[in-house]
């Protein structure tokens, strides 16, 4: 009695110890959508992120090309690695707090606030160069304190409605809710283009979005607790292939 | 404005080939109010056309109906080979051209 006891003690430590389990098979958000939405992010053409994803490239003509050249090479697998630890601002940056660094930092322009076209059309545009690349963020090290915050976020119960993330993207994915489909929270093909929008937007405006459904309060966009958020749902979506722009309802 | 294009690289003379343009275009309806109650004004492209060879092949007036970033696509029967023109304008004035070239044989 009492060895099993010392057993299923042992066995919950270990448990505790480890992440808890995730969807297997792991799929990326566009499975969970319906076959129109699937074909028309397909369409090399009629996907609408394309039109930020030609707006970036713009701006990547006029901005970026004198340091980082033709960014098929050098931008290549660099959204798969996002949020990733920025040693210069000693914290873990998405892909937009990194191309706004690089904007204020080494360009010495202004800002380019959270939303804006221009920044959507850049994250889009560095995001579509790793299509098919496999997102692997890193969590070792001093990242690993804020993918630790991101776990506890993404496992607390939160808001009005008193939900946790893994309650419907762990424990009911591929069910119904408000006639959509329930996904695993793969953010792999965001910044995406959501129908709901009709325009392009970001990981955090995604998430904002999942905050005012269960009536939680919003985090502002950038906002470290998003970031490590993101930071922890790119760890879950460790091997999946990238495909920016993505396309949702 | 920015838009895309997209026809068949080549076609047979007499036969048809399909068109497609995408604009990036808030489409506006007027009827819409922001968080602080304030009318959102209409802004719609309310004309899109098309030229291959320099023959109209297609005109279109758009409405509120219409989604944001408008999608069209159409048909036109191949006639000669050149540059397939397609322009469209909004209320406001703004204006937007994208050309795709076609071989006809």
């Amino acid at each position: 009695m009492r060895l099993a006891a010392t057993l299923a003690a042992a066995a919950l430590t270990g448990a505790l110890a480890q992440d808890p389990p995730r969807p297997h098979p792991p799929k990326g958000g566009i499975e969970f959508q319906s076959a129109a939405v699937r074909a028309m992010q397909a369409d090399e053409f009629a996907n609408p992120g394309l039109l930020w994803v030609e707006r970036g490239q713009a701006s990547w003509n006029q901005r970026c090309t004198s340091c980082h050249g033709d960014a098929k090479q050098s931008m290549k697998g660099v959204a798969a690695r996002h949020p990733r630890l920025d040693a210069a601002l000693g914290r873990v940056v998405n892909l937009e707090q990194r191309i706004d660094a690089c904007v204020v930092g080494k360009q010495k322009a202004a800002s380019l606030p959270y939303e804006s076209e221009e920044l959507l059309g850049l994250t889009a545009f560095v995001g579509a160069q790793s299509r098919g690349v496999a997102v692997q963020v890193a969590i070792d090290g001093p990242a690993r304190a804020t993918y630790e915050r991101g776990k506890v976020l993404y496992n607390e119960r939160q808001g009005q409605l008193n939900l946790a993330c893994n309650q419907c993207h762990d424990g009911n994915y591929g069910r119904k809710m408000l006639h959509d489909t329930v996904s695993q929270g793969h953010p792999v093909d965001w910044p995406a283009y959501r129908l709901e929008w009709q325009a392009m937007g970001s990981l955090h405006r995604r998430l904002r979005a999942c905050y005012f459904g269960v009536r939680a309060e919003m985090p502002a966009y950038g906002a470290p607790d998003l970031v490590a958020l993101e930071l922890y749902l790119g760890a879950r979506a460790q091997g999946l292939a990238s495909s920016v722009p993505g396309v949702r309802r | 404005m920015l838009g895309r294009v997209q026809v068949p690289p080549t076609a047979k003379k007499g036969e048809s080939f399909e068109i497609r343009v995408l604009v990036q275009h808030p489409m506006e309806t007027g009827f819409r109010r922001d968080v602080n109650g304030q009318s959102i004004p209409m802004h719609i492209v309310n004309q899109l056309s098309c030229t291959s060879g320099g023959r109209k092949v297609f005109s279109a007036e758009l409405g509120t109906g219409m989604s944001a970033n408008p999608y069209v696509s159409f048909y036109a029967v191949a006639q000669a080979s050149g540059e397939v023109v397609v322009e469209w304008s909004d209320d406001r004035g703004g204006t937007g051209r994208v050309t795709a070239t076609i071989q006809v044989s």
